[in-house]
């Protein structure tokens, strides 16, 4: 039995050790904002945080969140409200949106760290998470935009 | 002639084996009927319970998921599997019947109230080193414990290796009993560090390297050493780390679990740092970073610091821009968005890896192992966690290794990784 908070809700899971954290949040707790992509840790599809740093939830055993506070895209912010959510919107920062949660929850993780990331920060941090539209670009400007309203300066 | 040559002979071997007798022999200690837990002051059981946290007793005594002390625990040595024993005070499976003479003796001599010798998986041969008082302390701890019903379980050493009498001649030859003396060169501060690295905390029964009889090499103190499928790293001025463990990176990786400049505390450390040294006050922490940061010489290493930053930012500027080795994209793709720090100084929840200890040790087993199977929320940093690699080939952690190893360090190649890895994965976690 694997007892952790998800999105501030205790949850007890249930599930061999191995099952990746991916499946749980989304089959067991039923929240599926947050994708599966490649399975393998190589896409960022499946990004959300653990005690606040971001992971890739695919390759994570539930065993290793005993006890940790897990936040998904939809506990990001109550409004989804957070300054990268609003930035992505203004910036229409999205094409299909399959990897944009994992995108929003690497940048929103990267910024507490690099509130005022240079474009070389913003390269190597977010290029785990692929988007096989090309959205790059507008990513790159949403996450400054987003930290220019944090404080930050780019 | 011959019958007289023979007779010699078979009287010599019999005085020799009678001899060895009377050497080996150990009294029984009478069984006392189980002191109630009133019996002890409650100061006690706390000093107690600090060094029984400082010696992380429940790490090898507890089964994973069982009470506390009750045993069981497999121990794998190159002799065979030792299992802990239960230490709660059960008065029929555990040690409730000990007096505080026989839990004395087990401790400074390594004899089992019945009189058998003990295998040195009890680090006797450290907590010899223990005060009186402390000894007293530990056993009111212990004997305060809920009692826990958990027979003991067979170890699994071969004949004639589990015949405890022939320990008595492994402790002849390196077992060298007495209490812990004091340095008078040294300060206050150095000597309990001490006391405690070499007595409780018996550091040096993973960090000591060992030789072929398992004894620690006196020589040889702290110098590194294979330790349950990890390697425990040097504690000496040859640990390879480019920043040296000085008295500050000790203090925090001791209380904390993380250093900024050398990493996470994973694999048989972990439990080491959050579910014993936690229960140390922290002048005992930093005793302990006294006593290794001159076992280390971190002194005479204080220029590497800057040079060192220097060259870790330098590495991480490898990564910016498109990517065609492969063996970098896979490292952008899985590991930069995590450990990359940039022009920046490390911060402890982004280990960096030009700097990390797993990267620049001489085995590559501790990188290896802690790519394929991650470190959990208990370990390391409490509440964050690594994922677990393992679904990546042999074949790309070997890569990712050798790529850290070019990148990050002037340290030569790890021979045979791939192989190393598919070792390391069929050990399991």
């Amino acid at each position: 039995m694997t007892q952790f908070t998800i999105n501030g809700r205790a949850v007890s899971i249930d599930a061999d050790e191995d099952t990746p954290l991916l499946w749980v949040i989304r089959d067991a707790i039923g929240l599926t904002g947050t994708k599966f992509g490649c399975g393998i840790g190589m896409c960022g599809a499946c990004t959300v945080h653990v005690g606040g740093r971001a992971i890739r939830s695919c390759i994570t055993p539930i065993s290793a969140v005993d006890g940790a506070e897990v936040t998904t895209i939809e506990g990001l912010d109550p409004a989804g409200q957070h300054p990268v959510q609003k930035a992505w919107l203004e910036l229409q920062t999205p094409q299909c949106g399959y990897c944009q949660s994992g995108q929003i929850m690497q940048a929103a993780a990267m910024l507490k760290d690099f509130p005022a990331p240079t474009d070389a920060d913003i390269d190597a941090t977010m290029s785990g998470n692929l988007c096989r539209c090309m959205t790059y670009v507008r990513i790159r400007a949403a996450i400054k935009q987003a930290a220019a309203e944090m404080g930050g300066k780019s | 002639m011959l019958k007289r040559v023979l007779l010699g002979l078979i009287v010599a071997l019999a005085a020799g084996i009678v001899g060895f007798s009377v050497f080996a022999w150990r009294p029984a200690i009478g069984k006392i009927a189980p002191p109630a837990s009133s019996a002890f002051a409650p100061e006690l059981v706390a000093r107690g319970e600090v060094l029984a946290g400082a010696g992380y007793c429940s790490t090898c005594h507890t089964t994973a998921g069982r009470q506390p002390f009750a045993g069981g625990y497999p121990m794998k040595t190159s002799f065979g599997t030792i299992y802990s024993t239960n230490i709660t005070p059960d008065a029929k499976t555990g040690i409730g019947t000990w007096s505080e003479a026989a839990f004395r003796r087990a401790m400074h001599e390594g004899v089992a109230r019945n009189g058998s010798h003990l295998f040195p998986a009890l680090p006797y041969d450290h907590f010899t080193k223990l005060t009186d008082a402390d000894v007293s302390a530990l056993y009111a701890y212990m004997m305060t414990r809920p009692a826990v019903v958990s027979p003991r379980k067979s170890n699994s050493i071969p004949f004639p290796l589990n015949i405890r009498a022939l320990q008595a001649g492994w402790k002849l030859l390196f077992f060298h009993p007495g209490r812990f003396e004091p340095d008078a060169a040294k300060s206050a501060e150095w000597n309990r560090g001490a006391y405690l690295a070499q007595g409780v905390s018996h550091c040096g029964a993973c960090h000591t390297p060992r030789n072929a009889l398992g004894a620690e090499k006196r020589d040889k103190a702290f110098a590194g050493a294979p330790i349950d499928n990890w390697i425990a790293p040097p504690l000496t001025a040859a640990n390879p780390s480019p920043v040296a463990w000085d008295q500050d990176e000790l203090v925090a990786y001791l209380r904390t679990g993380i250093s900024r400049y050398h990493g996470t505390a994973a694999g048989p450390m972990s439990p080491v740092v959050h579910d014993g040294l936690v229960k140390l006050p922290d002048a005992d922490i930093r005793a302990l970073a006294v006593y290794f940061a001159d076992v280390d010489k971190a002194a005479t290493r204080s220029a590497d610091l800057a040079p060192a930053l220097q060259k870790a930012a330098a590495a991480d500027r490898l990564n910016a821009g498109p990517q065609t080795d492969p063996s970098a994209r896979l490292y952008t793709a899985a590991c930069a968005s995590c450990h990359y720090n940039g022009a920046s100084q490390p911060t402890p929840l982004r280990p960096d890896l030009a700097l990390n200890s797993a990267v620049n040790l001489d085995d590559p087993t501790n990188l290896i192992r802690v790519t394929l199977y991650g470190v959990s929320t208990k370990d390391g940093a409490p509440g964050v966690l690594m994922p677990s690699f393992n679904r990546f080939s042999d074949a790309d952690v070997a890569k990712l290794a050798a790529y850290l190893r070019t990148t990050r360090t002037d340290k030569p190649a790890w021979p045979d990784l791939e192989k190393k890895v598919a070792a390391i994965r069929a050990q399991g976690k």
